[in-house]
């Protein structure tokens, strides 16, 4: 058999639905998964289910309720800001990322603005998945040491007299930013301003403009 | 350990360019590392101290050069080789070598949206005697450990406040080496981000960082 044979052989063992050949990770996580599964240590079908469950249920929509809840109702967000895990947990979000949540308010005065410059954490119950560039390194070495130079990449001017706070998620709380209700709300349902609610708000990245008419 | 995880504050990055409408994976290799994570975790072979420290123990050039789920494969990889569970020679095959050993069933289908509701506290149900309180003035030890810490290098040595007690955790320098929990308070702590950055930075500015009772001394 030829080498070029062998070539294309493994393709077709490895790829069967496409033409080119597997990138180095994917062939140690075709590998990885396979000798786990055999092992006993893993169910494909569980892998099958989380995968699922973090690309359809669990995202930024979730955290985008809390907000609005706690714009509508004063006393939800005076619970959410004294626990916000139980606060949380209200509204059916909880578990793995997000055992142990705190909630940050901005306000006129005070902006806050989470990373965790170690690792990535991030709290997956409200937010989903982390952005690609929440867990690269400009934005973790950057946004502790000139949060409003990588706030002005994002967008966001702020005033000289706003407080900026950073956040960094260097152990098990898991932080959540509940933004400022944007004006020009007053008469929106609850479900109508969840919807305004972005995730770079609730990381802090940004602020929430008032809907457009 | 002063490892290249340890970000903060670092020059020479770039812009943080994120990405328009990002997917949640990239990749479906991506997919089948994130998705192994919570089964292995509940295998109980390692915890996520042990993890983490598996990351930063990558090459540094290695850490800066590969993606966020590579690094978790990587991790898979070193803590199962490390613990016996697997050999370099079965992943490289991809297949299981010899007689495996019984093992409790893996994670199954229904037990995920569980395990995914629940997750698993750091928090320990422990009557531990805070050694700060809310208001202290705090001086962070200067402490080089060569194993996994999660204090950050940019806040040793340097003066904060207690803004909040976060109650009782375990302590990840002990837990990501087999070394027991060591259960202890866990405190937001204040830095005027002058304190920490010099008098360039803005006097308004504050960065909050959680951190252990063993990390720190009384101002």
């Amino acid at each position: 058999m030829s080498d070029h044979h062998r070539h294309d052989e493994e393709h077709d063992h490895h790829h069967p639905h496409g033409n080119r050949p597997l990138t180095e990770p994917e062939l140690r996580v075709k590998a990885l998964e396979q000798v786990l599964t055999e092992k006993g240590l893993i169910d494909t079908a569980a892998v099958d289910a989380l995968i699922e469950t973090y690309e359809t249920k669990v995202g930024p929509h979730n955290g985008a309720r809390v907000v609005a809840r706690a714009w509508v109702d004063a006393d939800y967000k005076r619970r959410l800001l004294a626990d916000g895990t139980k606060a949380i947990a209200e509204l059916g979000y909880s578990g793995i990322q997000g055992e142990d949540m705190v909630v940050v308010e901005n306000t006129d005065t005070v902006h806050n603005v989470l990373v965790c410059t170690l690792c990535s954490c991030y709290p997956w119950p409200t937010l989903g998945l982390p952005p690609a560039w929440y867990k690269a390194a400009p934005y973790r070495s950057r946004v502790i040491i000139d949060p409003r130079g990588v706030l002005k990449e994002f967008g966001l001017n702020l005033d000289d007299d706003v407080e900026v706070r950073v956040w960094d998620s260097t152990a098990e709380l898991r932080y959540m930013v509940l933004p400022q209700r944007p004006p020009g709300t007053e008469k929106l349902t609850e479900t109508e301003l969840a919807a305004l609610v972005t995730r770079d708000a609730m990381i802090g990245v940004a602020r929430l403009a008032s809907p457009k008419r | 350990m002063n490892g290249i995880h340890d970000l903060g504050g670092m020059h020479g990055f770039g812009a943080v360019n994120p990405e328009k409408d990002e997917p949640v994976f990239h990749a479906e290799w991506e997919k089948r590392v994130f998705g192994m994570f919570a089964p292995l975790s509940a295998t109980g072979l390692f915890n996520v101290d042990m993890f983490r420290h598996a990351i930063e123990r990558m090459g540094a050039a290695n850490y800066l050069q590969t993606s966020y789920y590579e690094h978790w494969l990587h991790a898979f990889q070193t803590v199962l080789l490390e613990k016996g569970v697997v050999t370099t020679e079965e992943l490289r095959t991809g297949h299981a070598i010899g007689e495996q050993e019984k093992r409790t069933p893996a994670l199954a289908p229904a037990a995920v949206p569980k395990i995914v509701a629940t997750g698993g506290s750091a928090r320990v149900d422990m009557d531990v005697k805070p050694r700060f309180k809310e208001g202290d003035m705090v001086v962070v030890k200067n402490m080089n450990p060569v194993g996994h810490t999660r204090l950050p290098r940019y806040c040793r040595d340097k003066l904060g406040c207690i803004d909040r007690d976060h109650g009782v955790f375990l302590f990840p320098d002990t837990h990501a080496h087999g070394k027991g929990e060591k259960p202890q308070h866990c405190y937001s702590v204040y830095f005027s981000a002058q304190e920490l950055w010099g008098p360039k930075a803005s006097r308004n500015d504050s960065v909050y960082v959680d951190l252990f009772d063993d990390y720190l001394l009384p101002a």
